[in-house]
Formats: C-alpha cells, sequence, structure tokens
C-alpha cells in the first residue's frame, strides 16, 4: 500500500530468526533446574471402564521413586478450561475419579528422580478396571441405548436449552420446495494431531519466597496461571508463569494439561518438577483436531442460485469437550460459507464419545466447514452447468448482505480476491465476473432481488 | 498407468479474533535510559513472528526505527494480561494494545521534548529515525534517545504507557443464532493443480497457487511465511494427517512421525500467492488475521482437483490412495 509509514508493511527480518534456525533459542524444556524431578503419567489402557482400585504399592519400592499423586491429591479436580469465560458443566477430571472414558487417560502422576525411574514405577502401578461398552461414532452415540460418556446422561453439549448450536435465517423448507435442484452431500474429515516439533511441556519451581515459577510452552500464559489457580485452589499471586516463545502451537497448546499437575507435584515435593510429553503422548493423548460429519442440503435455482441451506453438523469431541463446544459456535457462525443465502438453518452438535479429546486446532469449526462447503460448490456448479469459477461469483456475499447469524457483512472482499486469484493463473474471467466488486449490492445496479 | 491431471478451486472468508469477544489483550512500553523502548507482554510468539510485527506497529506509532523496540513476550509477573495466542487474535489484539500504550508513551516523550526545545506539543514531529524536531526548523532537532535520557536525569519523568483492547463480550440468540462473531474477515482463494495416478491412487500436488486478502501485511514476508506453510498443512490434512486411520474404529493410532504422515520436502509443491490489502477498519493500521486461514481452502481446491482429473468424487478426509483407488473401481463398474 501507498502510505508514508516507515516500518509498518516493510519485511523487516524477524527479531527470533537466527535463533531458531541455529538452536539457540531457549524453549520451555530447555531451562534445567537443580535437583529436577520427573513427572511420568500413568494412563488408562482402556477407552472406558470404572474404577474398581489402584495399586501403587510396588511402584514406591522402585529405587528412585519420590511420589504417587491420584485423585485425592488435586485440591479441585476438576478440569474447565472455558470455566474463566463462563463455559459449563465441570465434566474432567485433571486425575480421573470412578470412571476413565478415553483411552490414555491419566490416572496416577509418578514423580521420580530419573525419567527412567519415572518411567519404571508407571509401569508398575496396578489397576484394578472394569471395562464399559464404549462408543466411536458421532451418530451412534445419539441413538438411544448408547453408551453414556458423560455424568449428565446423554452425549450432547447442552446450548442453553438446545442440544446444537442453532442458527436460523428465512425459511429453508419452504425454499426448498420452490428450489429447482436439491443438492446434498454428506462430508467426513478425520480427527487429527497439531503435531507441534515441540512437545507440550512444563518445568514447575519451588521458589525461596514461597511462589512457584513455572516455564511453559503454552499458548496463553495468564489462561495456564489462572486455570492452575482455581485448580491447586492457591492464590494467582503464588504463581509466576514464564514462556512466550512456543515451538509450534497450532492450538493444542491451549489446553492446560501439564502445568497444574506439575505445579502440585512440585508442592508436595518440594523440588522442580519436570513434566513434558514424549511424541506418542502427543500423538495418542493431547487433544486432537475433532472428526467432523457435516450433512449439507442446498435448495438451488436453474441458474445458480442458492436460496436455502441446511446444514446439520457433528464434532467428535472425544470424551472431554474442552474447547470443542465454542469451536461448534464459530462452526456455526461460518457453516454457509462466504456467501448470500437468504434461507439457512444450521444445527451443529458437540458429541462426547469415548475417544481422546478434542479442543482447539487451527481453524476452530471453520477449516471443516469450508471443506464440506467448497467442494458442494462444484457439485452444484456442475449440476446446474456452470464453471466453478462462475458459481462462487454469482453466490458471493457482498458488504451490507445480511449473514445468517444476522449480522450484516462488512470487509467483504471475497469477489475480489477471486478475481485476484484467476489473473494469478491466467484465468481469464467474463466480463460481468470481472467488473464485479464486493460493494453493497444496488450502489452498482447489480442483483438486489433474490430469487 | 495413467496420470490423470486435474485442476480445482476454493474460496473462504475467515473472521479475526475470539467469535465472541471479550478476550482482551494488554500492553505495557517504557524508555530506557539510552532511548530504546521496552514492550512488555504477556502474549505469546508461537514461531509466527508475533515479536517481529509488534515491534514494527511499535516503532511505527512511536516514531523510532524498529531496532529501538524490545518486545518482551515472555513473563506473568512484568506483562500485562493477554488473552492468549490463538484465533488469528494477536497481531490485531496485541497490535492494537500496544498502538495504545505507544501513543501514550509518544505523548510523555513530547512532553519532555516541548520543555527542552520550548516548543509546543503540536509544534513537534517526528522523522521515523529517532529524531525530534520543531516542525519546520529541521536545525531544532533532538534525538529521542537525548530526551530519554533527560526525562530521567533531567526531568525525573517516566516515559511510559499503557494499552488495551478488547472488542466486548456478546452472546448468541439460542433460537436464532444471532451473533456477533467476528471484528473484520480475511479471504482466500486457491487453486491447486494435482496428477492423480490411477494404477497407486496416489496424488502429487503439482502447485498450489492462492490470492490472500488480509488488511494491512505489517511484515509481507511473514505472510507469505504463513501462506506457505498453511498450503503444506492444508496439502498434509486433505491427502496425509489422522490420528485414527480406520476413523470411527480407535486402533491403529500413529505413535510418532513414522507413522503419523505428512509431506516431505519432496512431495512440496509449487506454492505461489498474491496478496492484497484493502484495510480494516478496526485493526491496528488496517491488519486483518491470517493466522489460522491460510491451511483452509488449499484442503477443498485439492481434492476438487482430484475430481477434475479423475471424475472419482471423495467426500472424507484425507484422501488417501486406497480411496481413490476405491473410487477408480467403483466408476469403472458403474457404465455411465
Amino acid at each position: 500500500m501507498n502510505d508514508p509509514l516507515n516500518v509498518v508493511g516493510r519485511s523487516v527480518e524477524r527479531s527470533d530468526g537466527i535463533g531458531h534456525v541455529t538452536g539457540r533459542t531457549v524453549f520451555a524444556s530447555d531451562h534445567v533446574v537443580p535437583g529436577m524431578l520427573h513427572l511420568k503419567m500413568v494412563r488408562s489402557p482402556l477407552h472406558h471402564a470404572r474404577i474398581r482400585g489402584i495399586d501403587t504399592s510396588d511402584a514406591e519400592r522402585v529405587p528412585g521413586f519420590v511420589r504417587a499423586l491420584t485423585a485425592a491429591d488435586v485440591p479441585h479436580n476438576r478440569y474447565t478450561i472455558l470455566g474463566l469465560i463462563g463455559v459449563e458443566p465441570e465434566e474432567e477430571f485433571v486425575l480421573a475419579e470412578e470412571r476413565v472414558r478415553f483411552k490414555g487417560e491419566a490416572m496416577v502422576a509418578i514423580v521420580a528422580e530419573t525419567e527412567e525411574a519415572a518411567y519404571e514405577a508407571v509401569a508398575k502401578v496396578h489397576l484394578d478396571l472394569e471395562e464399559l461398552p464404549a462408543v466411536f461414532d458421532v451418530e451412534e452415540a445419539l441413538k438411544p441405548g448408547a453408551p453414556v460418556v458423560t455424568h449428565w446422561g446423554n452425549n450432547t453439549f447442552m446450548y442453553e436449552g438446545h442440544p446444537c448450536r442453532r442458527v436460523r435465517l428465512g425459511d429453508v423448507e419452504a425454499a426448498f420446495a420452490r428450489a429447482d435442484h436439491i443438492v446434498e452431500g454428506v462430508y467426513d474429515t478425520s480427527p487429527i494431531e497439531h503435531a507441534p516439533t515441540e512437545t507440550t511441556g512444563c518445568i514447575a519451581v519451588p521458589e525461596a519466597n514461597g511462589r512457584y515459577t513455572v516455564y511453559t510452552n503454552t499458548q496463553a500464559l495468564y489462561f495456564s496461571l489462572d486455570n492452575t489457580s482455581i485448580i491447586l485452589q492457591v492464590p494467582g499471586n503464588q504463581l509466576h508463569f514464564v514462556g512466550g516463545t512456543v515451538g509450534g502451537g497450532f492450538g493444542g497448546k491451549v489446553d492446560v494439561i501439564v502445568e497444574p499437575i506439575a505445579t502440585l507435584a512440585a508442592m508436595k515435593t518440594n523440588r522442580p518438577v519436570r513434566y513434558v510429553y514424549s511424541r506418542a503422548e502427543e500423538m495418542q493423548v493431547s487433544s486432537t483436531r475433532s472428526a467432523w460429519r457435516i450433512y449439507l442440503k442446498d435448495g438451488v435455482t436453474a441458474d445458480g442460485h442458492i436460496i436455502a441451506r441446511k446444514v446439520t453438523s457433528y464434532a467428535d469431541s472425544g470424551a472431554y469437550s474442552r474447547q470443542t463446544p465454542y469451536a461448534l459456535t464459530k462452526h456455526a457462525a461460518n457453516a454457509a460459507g462466504p456467501y448470500a443465502i437468504p434461507n439457512v438453518s444450521i444445527d451443529a452438535y458437540c458429541v462426547y464419545t469415548n475417544r481422546q479429546p478434542t479442543s482447539a486446532m487451527r481453524g476452530f469449526g471453520v477449516t471443516m466447514a469450508s471443506f464440506a462447503l467448497e467442494v458442494q460448490m462444484d457439485k452444484i456448479a456442475e449440476l446446474v452447468g456452470l464453471d466453478p469459477w462462475t458459481i462462487r461469483f454469482l453466490n458471493a456475499y457482498h458488504d451490507g448482505d445480511m449473514k445468517p447469524h444476522r449480522k450484516l457483512a462488512e470487509d467483504a472482499t471475497l469477489i475480489e480476491t477471486m478475481q485476484a486469484a484467476a489473473a494469478l493463473v491466467g484465468h481469464d474471467l467474463a466480463p460481468d465476473l470481472k467488473a464485479m466488486t464486493s460493494a453493497p449490492r444496488g450502489r452498482r445496479g447489480e442483483e438486489s432481488g433474490r430469487p | 498407468m495413467t496420470k490423470l491431471r486435474g485442476t480445482g478451486i476454493a474460496a473462504v472468508n475467515y473472521p479475526t479474533g475470539m467469535n465472541l469477544g471479550g478476550d482482551p489483550s494488554q500492553a505495557l512500553i517504557h524508555a530506557t535510559t539510552s532511548g530504546s523502548f521496552v514492550v512488555s507482554l504477556s502474549a505469546t510468539d508461537l514461531g509466527q513472528g508475533l515479536k517481529t510485527v509488534i515491534g514494527q506497529i511499535a516503532a511505527e506509532t512511536l516514531g523510532v526505527e524498529f531496532t529501538e523496540i524490545v518486545v518482551d513476550t515472555a513473563d506473568t509477573d512484568t506483562g500485562p494480561h493477554d488473552m492468549g495466542t490463538f484465533a488469528s487474535r494477536a497481531t490485531h489484539r496485541v497490535g492494537n494494545a500496544v498502538i495504545a500504550a505507544a501513543l501514550e508513551a509518544r505523548q510523555a516523550l513530547l512532553e519532555v521534548a516541548s520543555e527542552e526545545l520550548e516548543a509546543a506539543v503540536d509544534e513537534l514531529v517526528f522523522d521515523g529515525h529517532c529524531n525530534l524536531m520543531v516542525k519546520g526548523v529541521p536545525a531544532r532537532s533532538v534525538k529521542v534517545a537525548d530526551i530519554a535520557a533527560l526525562a530521567q536525569f533531567k526531568y525525573g519523568r517516566t516515559i511510559a504507557g499503557r494499552g488495551s483492547f478488547m472488542k466486548p463480550k456478546s452472546t448468541v440468540d439460542p433460537e436464532t443464532g444471532a451473533m456477533d462473531p467476528d471484528s473484520t474477515e480475511a479471504h482466500a482463494c486457491t487453486v491447486a493443480d494435482v496428477e492423480v495416478d490411477t494404477e497407486t491412487g496416489e496424488v502429487r500436488v503439482l502447485s498450489i497457487r492462492s490470492a490472500y486478502e488480509v488488511g494491512r501485511q505489517v511484515n509481507p514476508a511473514l505472510v507469505q511465511g504463513q501462506i506457505a506453510g498453511g498450503a503444506w498443512m492444508g496439502m498434509s490434512h486433505a491427502l496425509y494427517e489422522t490420528t485414527a486411520p480406520y476413523y470411527p474404529a480407535p486402533d491403529h493410532s500413529p505413535k510418532d512421525f513414522s507413522e503419523y504422515l505428512m509431506p516431505g520436502p519432496l512431495e512440496l509443491p509449487e506454492i505461489e500467492c498474491v496478496v492484497l490489502e484493502m484495510p480494516s477498519s478496526n485493526g491496528p493500521y488496517g491488519v486483518k488475521g491470517i493466522g489460522e486461514m491460510t491451511a483452509n481452502s488449499p484442503i477443498p481446491a485439492i481434492v476438487n482437483a482430484i475430481y477434475h482429473a479423475t471424475g472419482v468424487r471423495i467426500d472424507s478426509l484425507p484422501v488417501t490412495p486406497e480411496k481413490i483407488l476405491r473410487g477408480l473401481d467403483a466408476k469403472r463398474a458403474t457404465p455411465s
């Protein structure tokens, strides 16, 4: 852009680049503290089970064993990350109580002098578990008689009395009735890992002044501090979180999983405690992106206008919902896509299964909507005999259009962006598409009355 | 064996910021004796370059060189509250907070300079290179560093500023879904070219070419880095990644990078982009968030390109060679 700015808009060399590429940047787990202990977790070997007993007596005889922590040791044994912004209910335990709901759920923390001793003691904790039926598919989980994952009796997160996040604009059924075509599709996506270079971890250090310094790679220092303060029932001023340099997050390090238990271990032992996920824990235990199943039903006119869109989405939250309920709301806000559709109905369900829990990930409820919608757009184009560019220009939203969530569009530039992409790849757009802008309808005499 | 080529497109929007707001970011700035400025944050840099762009925004607003800014993103004892680095919010939210803090610090600096130069505050201008002067009188110029030192040792003043930015928290109407889910919207359109091997089902992505509209670019090289990284990640989602290869069955979950597949350097396609800048009304210098969205449009663009190449529609991710071969078999079995 041509305006008189000095440094904004210039590609100055990134201030931490040399450190990153030469390996000199200090990350959380690079801190070395004298007398540091190592924490490793005993995890559920079953997808769903009742806990009948935990026996740590053999583990305690391993040379180097220092301390075992179970649910009874955690002052407020509930992990409700979005409790800070008022999201309920409390559903997850820091260390398992009564039941385990996914394979890999944290049950007993072992603190030892070395990593080897900690692993050996973990292997010697005896678990008495009664296996329960498990459910892994979002639609199976909603059927009557399905195994119940939650403690409130059904497998959906409740949104102010509804089992799904709803969006309603216009009259979808009436528009389907007068549409020339109905286009339906079902889209599935797999759960995936954030796969950061640096695995999730922290080091909690008791200080001489009675405070605890926690070196962490969280994406959100205060989110982690405040949640740790609640779980450990200690005032925030006893906690000092240090981080700010993270080796890849992608949403996975917005969870607050390692800091509370490492800090508790430091309190109980009065020693520094290191708790850093192995790669296998990062892959198999840390939150993933939810799997999604998205049903789309579109009513389309013969000339390619989408006049109605019905979306029914299921996010596989796994055993605990963490940040996923919020992702469903973001999904619902974006599930009709960057298009002007006058009749929209969206039901977005956050469904519990006995799978590794899910949470935030890059694109938070939108990435998978974009996949479904943009494949669907090509199907519509083919059906009505338009090319993939034209169908998108024809339906693109403009500034001032009413979105399904009833906020008027502003900063709409889809049309200009598509024109730039066409120019980049040498695709010659028809003159009427080249002449379009995202300006409010009517101002340029474009079609204003939508079917 | 046949290798079939196809092209696919996808167009997307992406909202900036936590969708319902209520996500504050705060910043503090103070001058050192040598005229450098320390920006204290509790926001984190995930490797995307937040420290760099925040340094640029602070330098721009203060009117000093980028090299005079130290950004500390480290510590809950020294950095004021920040909601966190996620939701494509950091440059937008923290940038706005830093502008507010920088304006307050700048005012403090100008007041000291005003006394020292015996000129009214509104007569003073920055040259963007660490000098202050009386408007139209270059001879009456003074270094920012000298004013910073004088503030400490002659006038006993602080040169400091506080800044906060928060979009107020809103709610969702549970019946209609009426809500305010964004601060601004960025846009992308991706064109993917692929080659599908009909014998093995393997997909080679030949190119991912995109246009992005991201408001103001604070640092174009870092924007390009996001676009290239996101193109790779989107390609990886489209074709490779899964923690449950036989979803919904939970078995065979990978435990390391030899089992969790991602494209390596040899699989990397040609990645090209063009960036449009149409400033937002509420971002720092017109910024919109580009952090998350760059992985989005490549996914459907690649899946659409596979259909264009083969005539096989695959509606489930990842699109593995097995799914393509089964699709080709089904297509052969169905007389068209």
